[in-house]
């Protein structure tokens, strides 16, 4: 079985979540109920590998006691940043050596299904801890966090505070049937952009888009950034309408991001948990050590530090391959050209309201996005011979 | 106090607006950004000695004027 990727899947979910539709009309909680579901579907996810479910095992544990030792060390030691680095660095450990191990030697050392989403959730809670934000760690909700069914695979990356709100809340019935009526909805139209236009865009992409030239390259490079939205928005939408089923509201990840108007825009609708996350946990506390710190003089020079590190760590985090180190140094460029731009120019402050202006900008947006799948997806690299 | 906030506010927006209208929409009419937020967190904390995470709140809770006040006076009090 793949989740919310075969009939099999859909199959089970239909009949699972019969008795979670159950508590919710009687507003019963659904919280002990939807572990069996998240491991039922876990279980036969992996079940032919069982070295990876031992790994899943192993990493869910690891972090837990992790945190608990991090909770105790941090109030002990009064928010100590050596601690505090050092922690971070155990619960990155495992994605780390995962990624590493696979790139280098081909092995799947601590590799299971959903390990790279499954460390930002994770690693929030010892920022958060640090923060002051976090006080304690209910084991139970936090194991529900991480291996909860429709995020587990891809996302959307959720915070732990907001996920265990939903988690103990028991909404009124009407309340708790509206987000079923919704989720059902999500999930039709998930299934309608992944099935139906994700996959007869991506015969264009293998049929028109393999040959040499550039024409062939173009179309691939249009037609595979616009598959990639439908395959991945869709896959986002059967998770949150998942979600939804068992009355956690998970977060959206996309909202048409084609619209946006700049790069920055664009990061606040492609992928939003990601970008989100990486925000309000790197690129936020990069920027807050740095104005502390008084590291640069120009406020320029420091957001396009902030935004090259950024931009860098999310392309490092798909994986060590070179295109996707340069896809996420591209978009680190985009995003501080784009900022000196807009800070600089007098005539983006002068045009930005007007019409024209906004479609330019529009177009060029589009086009510098496009540029940057067609480096995502390694056709870049290939034809210039780098790989 | 509440002068004060809006004051360095206006001051991050570079818009005179802020002190006006309390209930205008910081995100949507581009008058504050991701660097900007931070930079606010970090004066905040250095003015009057309260410590607010960037990951803390959402956007949304600290969208207006209004709202960052009260957060802000809430954690002071």
């Amino acid at each position: 079985m793949s989740i919310l990727g075969d009939f099999y899947f859909f199959g089970w979910l239909a009949l699972l979540a019969i008795p979670a539709v159950l508590l919710g009309i009687l507003e019963k909680p659904i919280k002990y109920y939807l572990p069996i579901v998240s491991i039922f579907f876990i279980w036969h996810a992996i079940e032919d590998n069982k070295t990876a479910l031992m790994y899943l095992v192993g990493y869910c544990l690891w972090q837990m006691l992790l945190i608990k030792a991090y909770l105790i060390l941090n109030k002990k030691f009064e928010r100590n940043a050596y601690i505090y680095y050092a922690a971070l660095m155990l619960s990155l450990a495992p994605l780390v050596i995962y990624k590493l191990a696979h790139f280098y030697l081909g092995e799947s050392w601590l590799g299971f299904l959903g390990i790279s989403y499954m460390t930002f959730k994770s690693v929030q809670i010892i920022i958060e801890i640090y923060d002051r934000i976090i006080k304690e760690l209910n084991v139970f909700e936090f194991f529900n966090f991480l291996i909860f069914f429709p995020a587990i695979v891809s996302g959307p990356i959720d915070r732990s505070r907001r996920f265990s709100e939903d988690f103990n809340n028991i909404l009124p019935r009407e309340q708790y049937l509206e987000m079923v009526g919704e989720g059902l909805f999500k999930i039709l139209l998930g299934m309608f952009y992944k099935m139906v236009m994700a996959a007869s865009i991506y015969q264009s992409v293998v049929w028109l888009g393999e040959e040499d030239g550039v024409k062939a390259a173009l179309i691939y490079m249009y037609s595979y950034g616009i598959y990639l939205f439908f395959d991945f928005a869709g896959y986002s939408l059967m998770a949150v309408g998942a979600a939804y089923l068992f009355g956690i509201k998970a977060p959206d990840n996309f909202n048409k991001p084609f619209i946006s108007l700049d790069v920055k825009e664009f990061w606040d609708r492609w992928h939003i948990t990601l970008s989100h996350w990486l925000r309000d946990f790197l690129f936020s506390r990069l920027m807050m050590k740095a104005i502390k710190g008084k590291w640069f003089k120009s406020k320029l020079t420091m957001s396009t530090v902030g935004f090259m590190v950024n931009m860098t760590v999310m392309g490092l985090w798909h994986g060590l391959d070179i295109y996707y180190i340069i896809y996420g140094v591209y978009h680190g460029i985009l995003l501080s050209l784009t900022e000196i731009y807009q800070k600089k120019s007098k005539f983006h402050k002068k045009h930005k309201k007007e019409t024209w202006y906004k479609t330019v900008s529009w177009f060029i947006t589009f086009n510098l996005v496009m540029f940057g799948f067609f480096i995502f997806s390694g056709r870049l690299t290939k034809i210039l011979g780098i790989v | 106090m509440e002068k004060k906030i809006l004051e360095m506010i206006a001051e991050l927006c570079g818009d005179e607006i802020v002190l006006e209208d309390g209930d205008i929409n910081l995100l949507e009419n581009d008058l504050i950004d991701s660097l900007d937020y931070t930079d606010l967190l970090v004066q905040f904390e250095e003015e009057f000695g309260i410590v607010m995470s960037p990951s803390e709140l959402t956007r949304e809770q600290m969208d207006t004027p209004n709202k960052i006040v009260e957060q802000v006076m809430a954690r002071v009090a």
